[in-house]
């Protein structure tokens, strides 16, 4: 499939909020997309019409019970099987912050056995509490299995900004060692929280923004087609979004975060 | 003895008649008193004339219609009215010295301004920029957390108001001293650490959750903020300039969208307008909205939409005075009347009386102003992001407020009656000070004096509070508040809020309200200042300004008389710099059993950087690049932060000297449009040692002074050299090979090469006797500077 040809569909409720420049970003790489509601798919019914589907950040209907909470179970009350088959036909699904929330909440990550009736991880309230917006660096981890980093070669580290106050990473407690083998084995971690010199932050702020367990910042589903992670890729895509960019004479044009849409691009012209 | 004052008409709901006929000066101000009108003894009697002339009674909705328009809040009686001051009268305070100032500059970049909900510059050929700055005290001051919340969403709702698209908040707030003794709080009043937590999580909830950035802020702690909080919300939106279109017209239909009416915010005006006291509490606490800021991200999208599309002929936010504001000022701003019909307004709750659904503020609602012909589309717009809208009414043609509930008329207002305020008669006048300069012996260890002040409220490093608003989010902010890695404070934002073009929204501000103790007038010079050159700092020019006053009771001839003064110090300067003033708003009665508050001017800068490749930030950048000051340092350490520290007030504070300011101004932009400009920073609360020291810990590089090199007047001691808080300085960063055309660019302003930056990572300052006063790692500076207010977790 032609890069132009490709359609993607950025899927909003209310509290959506970085639709804008999640669009721009797919933009810039001369993919297509489309900005709808839920309520206007749910009409439609028309989602195998997109190559892609993605979940920006926001605060969906305030996530007033849980992060992601109850974006989540509209979704599956509303539109389970639209996105069962979307899901089925290897289509990626990207989910961005509170998209990585819903995307959790949904069951449709880590889905360690495809997706699953109950949330099989959670995003908590970070550590130290509060909202926190800064730039961090995270690492890839993913030995090939996820899309969406196939043009970065492991263990390079990228800069991305973080803003949230629900980005903690959590297994239940009692299976946390069984569970992180588990993704390990199936090669679904994809970026863990580094710092700047790629060391592991191993738990410690700010370089781990959130006190996600094993520094753990991404993860995909087993086929590698539905990543979700809390650092938000669609602001690192220009020059003038660096945090730093005033102390070099000769910045480069892009952030770190354009290559992880442009491994998905790829994926999507090659499967055509 | 009042009972045969009030009748309730007969029928299923709650409305009430009021017999003014005969009433007696005293059952009139009992009438104010009681339905909590906070109108005066002759504005009752000029209702009363009224309503014998109508030959009826009143009913509470008309009463409290009226109440709300005439408010302090609502038409600025204090800034609008006549003020008798050392023997001349001024005839309003805002047409003298604030709207004639933007007259005179006749800037060619001027929009819109003082008319709308926010003032309006040009941004490019088919853009425009929208602009408003609150004042939400009084609500901050009973519920911390939702006031400043409300404050955050009322004042993206005035952007809205004028088809912008909300795109930056910016957020000044003022508090007690955190460690304020509680023994020593009146009761009524919350301590300033509550205050603080919860102004805080307000303002970054209401922000994130609308997908707003907060790119620029300030916080400042006085002990007279302890009983009176100090809010400033501001937010900044972008519009297409086609579509700022004002054509409504009789029989368009009155639409209400967004949030259900409540009986939250009731009486917020009237209450905006009084003093507190012990019992604000518990009689205001519903004067404080509730805020739901996904509701408000809802009606921004379809208000774009129906923007877009063309569907309305006037938009209006409902904030102060509920329906009753929004409707009677949209009718009286188009010479029309209006008809509404109050049982359409959709409510949560059912038991609610006319007059609560007419003046509630709740929260997240708009009115819009639509053709018949476009009603259906603009319903279907709505519906499609899950907002409610309802049509309640209509313009008319014969001008009056006509409200009917249930199909029975329970107001009939004549709108010239409503609208025509009485001038108030104001008087003024200046309280003599004995204020003195202290004396004391130059310190012997200033290292350990700059390490104090960087620990000091004022100066300490706020990145603990700025990394809880995203401010980030959009993908525009180009010069974020916190500079690199170790968050040195960025003196503007910068935003580049157009697809496809480099051109950046330069945002600042300024605000010195430690001046204002010794004298209100260079205190706003000094704010007029320090915002402009924040904003040229990195890179602004073109600048309009907003004026926001937080004062006393303008009652109190003493307090008029220091507003007076800043207004004269706004007129002066406004026109020196040519910076037209856009939009502005008076928070006064911030009095408290503390006391009042102090004199608070805040300046809000707007600028326009040509190209965002441009701009400059304040951290060093490379060892061996010279540091030079730019401006004269002056003997002006009353008010300062370092007097402060020393326990003094002082006398002499920082003055504005136009000219030779114009000539610095002019060439901190030439020297940047000349690309010689490394890293700029304004010199600002703790002058010289406190900017050097957070260029350096923002760059991790060391840079050394010599204060010998210094252009000076009248001084000659190293901690006043260093400390000094003149106005109108910068320290600049340059490269060896732009060093002389720096140098040649910044003729013939007063300017000085005075050191260097370095690669050793420490801050080191030569005195005037060539000693070594000041030797310190940057990483004791950070330690301090950042401790304060540190939330135990920053770098």
């Amino acid at each position: 499939m032609k890069r132009e040809e490709i359609r993607v569909c950025l899927l909003r409720v209310g509290g959506t909020n970085c639709d804008s420049e999640t669009q721009r970003a797919f933009q810039e790489l001369g993919v297509q997309t489309e900005n709808v509601h839920l309520n206007e798919m749910v009409k439609r019914k028309n989602l195998m019409e997109y190559q892609g589907l993605v979940f920006p950040g926001g605060f969906s209907y305030g996530d007033y019970v849980r992060a992601g909470a109850i974006w989540a179970k509209r979704l599956i009350a509303k539109l389970g099987n639209e996105l069962k088959t979307f899901v089925e036909a290897n289509r990626p699904i990207l989910g961005i912050c509170n998209g990585f929330q819903v995307l959790v909440e949904s069951g449709l990550l880590p889905g360690f056995e495809g997706m699953s009736a109950y949330p099989e991880a959670t995003l908590a309230t970070n550590v130290p509490q509060g909202y926190n917006c800064r730039w961090v660096h995270i690492k890839n981890e993913n030995k090939g299995r996820c899309i969406y980093t196939s043009k970065i070669p492991r263990g390079e580290v990228l800069r991305i900004p973080v803003a949230h106050s629900e980005g903690r990473f959590l297994f239940p407690k009692q299976k946390e060692q069984e569970l992180l083998d588990n993704l390990y084995e199936k090669d679904l971690v994809v970026f863990r929280y580094c710092d700047n010199k790629g060391e592991y932050a191993e738990g410690l702020f700010p370089s781990n923004p959130n006190g996600s367990f094993h520094d753990i910042a991404g993860i995909c589903n087993p086929e590698g087609t539905i990543f979700g992670l809390m650092p938000h890729p669609e602001r690192a895509i220009f020059w003038w979004q660096q945090p730093d960019w005033t102390r070099q004479k000769n910045w480069p044009r892009y952030g770190d975060g354009k290559i992880i849409f442009e491994s998905l691009i790829r994926y999507l012209v090659k499967k055509g | 003895m009042t009972s045969s004052l009030y009748t309730r008409r007969k029928g299923s709901f709650n409305l009430v008649e009021i017999n003014t006929g005969v009433a007696s000066c005293l059952q009139l101000l009992e009438i104010s008193r009681k339905l909590g009108l906070g109108l005066s003894p002759e504005e009752m009697k000029t209702v009363q004339v009224y309503f014998n002339k109508e030959q009826r009674s009143p009913t509470d909705v008309e009463l409290q219609t009226i109440a709300q328009t005439w408010s302090e809040h609502c038409c600025h009686k204090t800034f609008k009215g006549k003020i008798h001051f050392n023997g001349k009268e001024i005839d309003s305070l805002f047409k003298t010295f604030i709207s004639r100032a933007t007259e005179e500059i006749n800037a060619p970049w001027c929009v819109s301004v003082f008319e709308d909900n926010a003032g309006i510059i040009r941004f490019n050929q088919d853009y425009g920029i929208a602009v408003k700055v609150e004042t939400h005290n009084h609500p901050s001051a009973v519920e911390p957390f939702g006031g400043a919340a409300t404050g955050v969403g009322g004042v993206i709702r005035d952007v809205l108001g004028v088809w912008a698209d909300p795109i930056a908040c910016t957020d000044v707030l003022g508090f007690g001293p955190l460690d304020f003794d509680y023994h020593k709080l009146p009761s009524g009043v919350k301590h300033p650490k509550y205050v603080y937590t919860g102004v805080v999580g307000g303002i970054g909830s209401y922000g994130n959750n609308m997908g707003i950035p907060t790119v620029n802020g300030a916080i400042y702690f006085d002990e007279s903020y302890t009983g009176n909080v100090v809010v400033f919300c501001g937010c900044i939106g972008l519009l297409p300039l086609k579509k700022f279109k004002k054509n409504a017209q009789p029989n368009h239909i009155i639409l209400l969208a967004g949030g259900k009416t409540g009986r939250d915010g009731i009486h917020g005006v009237t209450f905006a307008s009084a003093e507190l006291t012990e019992e604000s509490e518990e009689i205001s606490r519903p004067a404080v909205q509730i805020a739901n800021p996904i509701e408000e991200e809802k009606l921004k999208r379809a208000i774009i939409e129906i923007r877009e599309l063309n569907l309305a002929s006037a938009i209006t936010d409902l904030g102060g005075g509920g329906l009753s504001s929004a409707v009677g000022e949209t009718a009286q701003n188009y010479g029309c009347g209006a008809t509404v019909e109050l049982e359409k307004v959709p409510l949560k709750d059912p038991g609610l009386a006319p007059w609560e659904i007419f003046l509630s503020e709740s929260q997240e609602r708009m009115l819009l102003i639509i053709p018949k012909e476009n009603l259906e589309k603009a319903l279907e717009t709505f519906e499609k992001e899950e907002v409610e809208a309802t049509a309640i009414g209509k313009l008319t043609l014969e001008k009056r407020l006509k409200l009917v509930f249930h199909k029975e008329r329970v107001a009939d207002l004549n709108m010239q009656f409503l609208f025509k305020t009485k001038k108030s008669v104001k008087s003024a006048s200046i309280q003599k000070t004995n204020l003195e300069e202290p004396f004391f012996p130059e310190p012997e260890n200033i290292t350990e004096t700059l390490l104090q002040l960087l620990a000091a409220p004022n100066i300490a490093s706020k990145e603990s509070v700025i990394r809880t608003y995203d401010h980030e989010v959009k993908g525009n902010t180009t010069l974020k508040p916190l500079q690199g890695a170790y968050g040195g404070p960025n003196d503007a934002a910068v935003i580049k809020p157009l697809e496809g073009s480099n051109r950046g929204l330069t945002i600042s501000c300024g605000m010195n309200p430690n001046y204002g103790k010794v004298d209100t007038y260079w205190m706003a010079a000094s704010a007029i200042d320090e915002a402009i050159r924040n904003n040229l700092a990195v890179g602004g020019r073109k600048i309009s300004l907003l004026d926001n006053f937080t004062w006393g009771n303008p009652e109190k001839p003493d307090r008029l008389g220091a507003l007076v003064r800043a207004c004269e110090a706004c007129y002066d300067f406004a026109t020196a710099f040519g910076t037209p003033f856009i939009s502005g708003k008076d928070s006064l009665y911030n009095e408290s059993p503390l006391g009042p508050v102090t004199p608070t001017l805040l300046i809000t800068a707007i600028g326009i950087i040509p190209d965002i490749h441009d701009t400059v930030s304040m951290d060093v950048k490379t060892p061996d690049n010279s540091i030079y000051v730019v401006g004269q340092t002056r003997r002006e350490l009353g008010g300062s932060e370092y007097y402060r520290l020393k326990g003094f007030l002082g006398r002499d504070v920082p003055k504005v000297y136009p000219m030779q300011t114009k000539e610095t101004f002019r060439a901190i932009t030439k020297a940047i449009d000349l690309g010689t400009v490394r890293a700029c920073h304004d010199l600002s609360e703790g002058g010289l040692g406190i900017a050097a020291a957070e260029m350096a810990m923002a760059g991790d590089y060391g840079i050394e002074l010599d204060l010998n090199l210094l252009p000076k007047e009248a001084l000659n001691r190293n901690d006043l050299l260093l400390f000094s808080e003149s106005n109108s300085r910068f320290l600049v960063e340059v490269s060896e090979e732009n060093r002389r055309d720096f140098e040649t660019s910044l003729e013939p302003s007063i300017f000085s090469k005075i050191g260097k930056v370095k690669k050793n990572k420490k801050l080191t300052v030569y005195g005037v006797d060539q000693k070594t006063i000041i030797d310190v790692r940057l990483a004791e500076l950070r330690k301090s500077w950042k401790g304060t207010l540190s939330s135990g977790c920053e770098l």
